[in-house]
């Protein structure tokens, strides 16, 4: 009997299964899981191949930055020619001598489109060709919740229940997803977890067989008992593993298992990655700090795939002007130094970056100058191997939802682009359904 | 002089641990449990669950008195004295609503464009938030103190319990005298009746200030508490419609405050009859929690969260529940409407259960981070150290009393552990257990005796030193309610590394290793 959500994935990703799987020594197997053995938590990494299958690499990284708190995408992306925005917004709204007006990029040029003058590394990003802007993005049936609209952004369902959209993309590409209690970790797919700078494990990251790692400060990120004497270390790794045997399938001891050995494990590695001086400089931010950390461990070479940022208060329902212009600022002078820092490596072509929220804010501004809740927001993903410029079409301002934009893209278009075109996935198996490429992805 | 000999409760240790791997019949009935089916692995769970945990004599005074005694011992909590949380312990001005003169003063400098006297303004309510800000910090070290040394550990985990179901933060409300209120009212119902908890969260500062109802009039309603009451306080999603939100909304439309006081604004106060859940009439809000009361999903969802809370990581869905836990939760459900929602006898079965006892409930629940470090202290009868360290610490493990993350309180469960706050658990046991922070180079140097955690050392009848290996094993019976295989021996090689199992240093860093096993964080 069990207690638990789902006692029909019990076993499905034993330990045991898993060390039994793998040909490497017994006791290294106690010690060790098999992905971490297999891969560059322990070894160097071979030079870069390329990949043998055309167009994708299977080097390729992707790095997800959340902006929390619902960004609004009017004053970020701003249709400064329309009327309505001006009218709908009249201490808000910014005009043309306040802003970077683009030029054309690509076939859905935007004449008429600016962005907000907080967004200067954005801007020279977008002049390179490597920012791309997908506008009006959103889905069917918008939830105005913060934590609801998170939800349903992090698992790729409109109900935002399940398991997060990476987290299925790995337990497929790990196990075969679906495949349930058959599933057995198939060799041929060793992967690293994904890592989150922050001291939450998001929903998105998180499968059914493989958590993110996630961590705030290098600091904080191992064992502090060494401290007490170093001859400590050997004998709690010895005890953190003593109850491996005993913890099977789907129970919450071998949840803890896994998540222990999982920062046993990456502990050394992450810290070592991180305490490498950058390439370039980057600003003092929050959000610059950990875009250089997730700089600093693709340029360890470390095998992971997704990263994940986040940059939070973006909530701004009073006082709007000051506070968004500041998170603008961080934001884009963060990630302008996280893609020279790329560059710098050598690692850019590599590397595609992308920024969402959970819902842009209402049309209108209210009264507390500031903006509510509201639905559909332009999305930014930058790199070498995106299709620079203007994607999907800008939401009218007139024909409107009860005050909200109707939305133009469906968010999960980009993810299926993302996994079909990235991370050698097949979007249908992770999305559960096919959703049409925007072409964002010039690969 | 004595022999060494097992532990009695050994082999019942031992079977609690291994019998997961051969599941036998999960016991559901909520019949009590047999008396010399209760012993120390089972007083420990008591006491960890209905509390925070407990010093090796505790948990053997709880056995000795066997499972009505210890049950009602913590449930009759009443019946030991403690300090009381008078009223005055914190600043009720330190936010009050501008007076008669002052509004008067504002209102003539925003004509005249006095930017003087609306900066004097300004700086004023600045000085007033950072004065509140400081005082919501005293308060959340207040409230953990208070756990920490509370003679009545049931009152405070049973608070900590309706403070993460009537989740409130201070986020929002901005005024901590509102948030030390809503504890007292909690505290002072936290083992009534359900009834008279919904009647004092529809009355309470904080929360009418924290979904809106201060703005919730009749020619323009405010629906936030009319949906939050029904959704996560009491009957869970898919129980009530959208009508009835909506008339839920006008009954308690006029249900507000004044500074800190409790107002019905009978003027705002939508006086048209409503349909809510089945029932009509013009209701104000106690008309509307009537109707909640009566509808059958409240008892089986106030039982669930309850069952989550101390028995169990289930689904707080309870169209998801299944199994075991299922048939529980009806029982008890069933017995809350018998009760008419008097929350003792309900709790009460569930902690004399036979059930509770279970060996797939026991040592299988993952502690929240109050649980865990107030838990730790009650245990290992470490010194508190410094509480804003604490604080600090359970806030990056996620759970910061007072700041709940949402409405919906806090998840629980498998929710609480990734790598980063598993690392931060670990880190604050070596805190509290030496002093030692990660980042600093500082150490607090509170005198702490962990060889007094070990009874075996602590017996006047024994004249030699007990041997390492039962050190080891006391400590694993009272740290972790189990032995597991070869584990003593580890702890008996690292305690000779660093000098002798029996002394302080030695006796410190065997429970440095069992504290940073994983096995630590369930209980």
């Amino acid at each position: 009997m069990n207690l638990h959500n789902n006692p029909d994935q019990a076993n499905a990703y034993t330990r045991r299964a898993f060390l039994q799987s793998s040909a490497v020594l017994a006791s290294a197997a106690l010690t060790v899981p098999a992905f971490i053995q297999s891969s560059a938590w322990a070894l160097p990494k071979p030079e870069l191949g390329l990949s043998s299958i055309p167009g994708v690499n299977e080097d390729n990284i992707l790095v997800i930055v959340q902006l929390s708190g619902g960004n609004d995408g009017l004053n970020t992306v701003v249709p400064y020619r329309d009327d309505n925005y001006h009218r709908l917004r009249p201490s808000l709204a910014l005009n043309a001598d306040n802003l970077h007006i683009l030029s054309k990029l690509g076939s859905n040029g935007a004449s008429d489109l600016a962005l907000n003058s907080a967004l200067t590394g954005f801007r020279e990003l977008y002049d390179e060709g490597q920012c791309a802007i997908i506008q009006g993005v959103g889905y069917p049936n918008p939830n105005r919740s913060h934590f609801t609209s998170m939800d349903i952004w992090h698992t790729a369902d409109t109900t935002g229940t399940g398991d997060g959209w990476i987290g299925k993309y790995i337990d497929a590409q790990c196990c075969g997803y679906g495949k349930g209690e058959s599933g057995s970790p198939d060799g041929s797919h060793k992967f690293d977890p994904p890592i989150s700078i922050g001291r939450e494990a998001p929903l998105a990251l998180s499968g059914r067989h493989m958590m993110p790692v996630s961590f705030e400060t290098p600091d904080q990120f191992e064992w502090a008992g060494g401290k007490f004497s170093e001859e400590l270390i050997e004998n709690h790794q010895q005890l953190t593993n003593i109850g491996n045997e005993h913890s099977e399938g789907d129970s919450n001891n071998a949840f803890l298992m896994r998540t222990a050995m999982d920062a046993r494990v990456s502990s050394a590695t992450i810290r070592k990655a991180v305490s490498a001086k950058p390439l370039v400089n980057y600003p003092n931010s929050q959000l610059s700090k950990q875009l250089s950390m997730i700089g600093s461990m693709i340029r360890a070479e470390m095998k992971t795939r997704v990263y994940y940022a986040s940059i939070g208060s973006f909530d701004t329902h009073a006082n709007q002007p000051g506070t968004h212009a500041r998170l603008l600022g961080q934001l884009s002078s963060a990630i302008r130094a996280f893609q020279s820092d790329l560059k710098a490596q050598g690692n850019d072509s590599r590397v595609t970056t992308m920024c969402f929220s959970e819902f842009g804010r209402r049309v209108g501004q209210n009264a507390s100058n500031g903006t509510d809740h509201g639905t559909a927001a332009p999305m930014f993903m930058f790199g070498p191997n995106v299709q620079g410029g203007f994607h999907s079409r800008h939401p009218s301002l007139t024909n409107l939802d009860n005050g909200d934009l109707k939305y133009t893209a469906d968010f999960r278009s980009i993810y299926a682009e993302v996994l079909d075109k990235w991370m050698d996935a097949k979007s249908r198996d992770v999305l559960g359904s096919s959703y049409k490429h925007l072409r964002v992805l010039d690969v | 002089m004595l022999v060494y000999t097992q532990s009695p409760s050994e082999s019942s240790m031992a079977n609690t641990h291994t019998s997961t791997l051969q599941p036998n019949r999960v016991e559901t009935s909520l019949t009590k449990i047999r008396d010399e089916d209760f012993g120390y692995a089972q007083a420990r769970h008591l006491l960890l669950r209905a509390g925070f945990g407990g010093t090796d004599e505790q948990i053997r005074t709880l056995a000795d008195w066997g499972p009505e005694a210890a049950v009602d011992h913590l449930l009759n909590y009443e019946d030991i004295p403690a300090e009381s949380d008078p009223r005055t312990a914190f600043d009720a001005n330190i936010i009050r609503p501008r007076s008669a003169g002052e509004r008067a003063e504002y209102r003539r400098a925003q004509q005249a464009g006095d930017e003087n006297v609306l900066a004097k303004f300004r700086s004023m309510r600045q000085t007033a938030q950072r004065a509140d800000r400081n005082q919501m910090r005293q308060i959340q070290r207040w409230w953990i103190t208070r756990m920490i040394q509370t003679p009545r550990p049931f009152e405070e985990k049973m608070t900590l319990f309706w403070h993460g179901h009537f989740a409130t933060s201070f986020r929002g409300i901005e005024d901590s005298y509102h948030m030390y209120s809503q504890n007292r009212m909690l505290r002072s119902n936290a083992i009534g009746n359900f009834a008279d908890l919904l009647r004092g969260i529809v009355r309470d500062p904080a929360m009418l200030k924290y979904l809106n109802n201060n703005q919730n009039r009749k020619l323009s309603p405010n629906e936030n508490l009319a949906r939050e009451l029904m959704e996560l306080f009491s009957l869970g999603e898919g129980n009530y419609s959208e009508r009835d939100i909506k008339d839920g909304a006008k009954a308690l439309t006029g249900f507000t405050f004044q500074d800190d006081a409790f107002v019905y604004n009978k003027g705002v106060h939508d006086n048209n009859t409503k349909r809510i859940l089945g029932k009509a009439g013009n209701f104000d809000a106690d008309g509307f929690v009537n109707a909640i009361l009566f509808s059958n999903a409240c008892a089986p969802f106030i039982c669930a969260k309850i069952y989550k809370f101390f028995a169990a990581d289930i689904p707080t869905d309870t169209k998801e529940l299944e199994g075991p836990s299922r048939t529980v939760v009806r029982n008890m459900s069933n017995m809350l409407q018998q009760q008419r929602y008097e929350l003792k006898p309900v709790i009460r079965r569930l902690l004399l259960s036979r059930h509770f006892y279970d060996p797939s409930v026991m040592g299988n629940k993952i502690k929240s981070p109050l649980e865990l470090v107030v838990g730790s202290i009650r245990t290992l009868n470490v010194p508190a150290r410094n509480t804003t360290l604490l604080a600090d610490a359970m806030d990056k493990m996620g759970q910061s009393v007072f700041l709940p993350p949402s409405v919906k309180g806090w998840d629980g469960g498998r929710s609480w552990i990734n790598t980063s706050t598993l690392f931060v658990r670990q880190n604050t046991l070596v805190y509290l257990l030496t002093g030692r922070q990660t980042n600093r180079r500082f150490v607090d140097s509170t005198a702490y005796d962990p060889t007094r955690l070990v009874p075996s050392m602590n017996d006047p009848r024994l004249e030699s030193n007990p041997p390492a290996q039962l050190i080891a094993n006391e400590l694993l019976d009272l740290v972790l309610g189990y032995r597991p295989l070869g584990a003593a021996d580890y702890l008996v090689d690292a305690a000779q590394k660093i000098d002798k199992p029996n002394s302080a240093k030695g006796i410190t860093a065997m429970l440095l290793l069992i504290t940073s096993m994983p096995e630590y964080q369930l209980c």
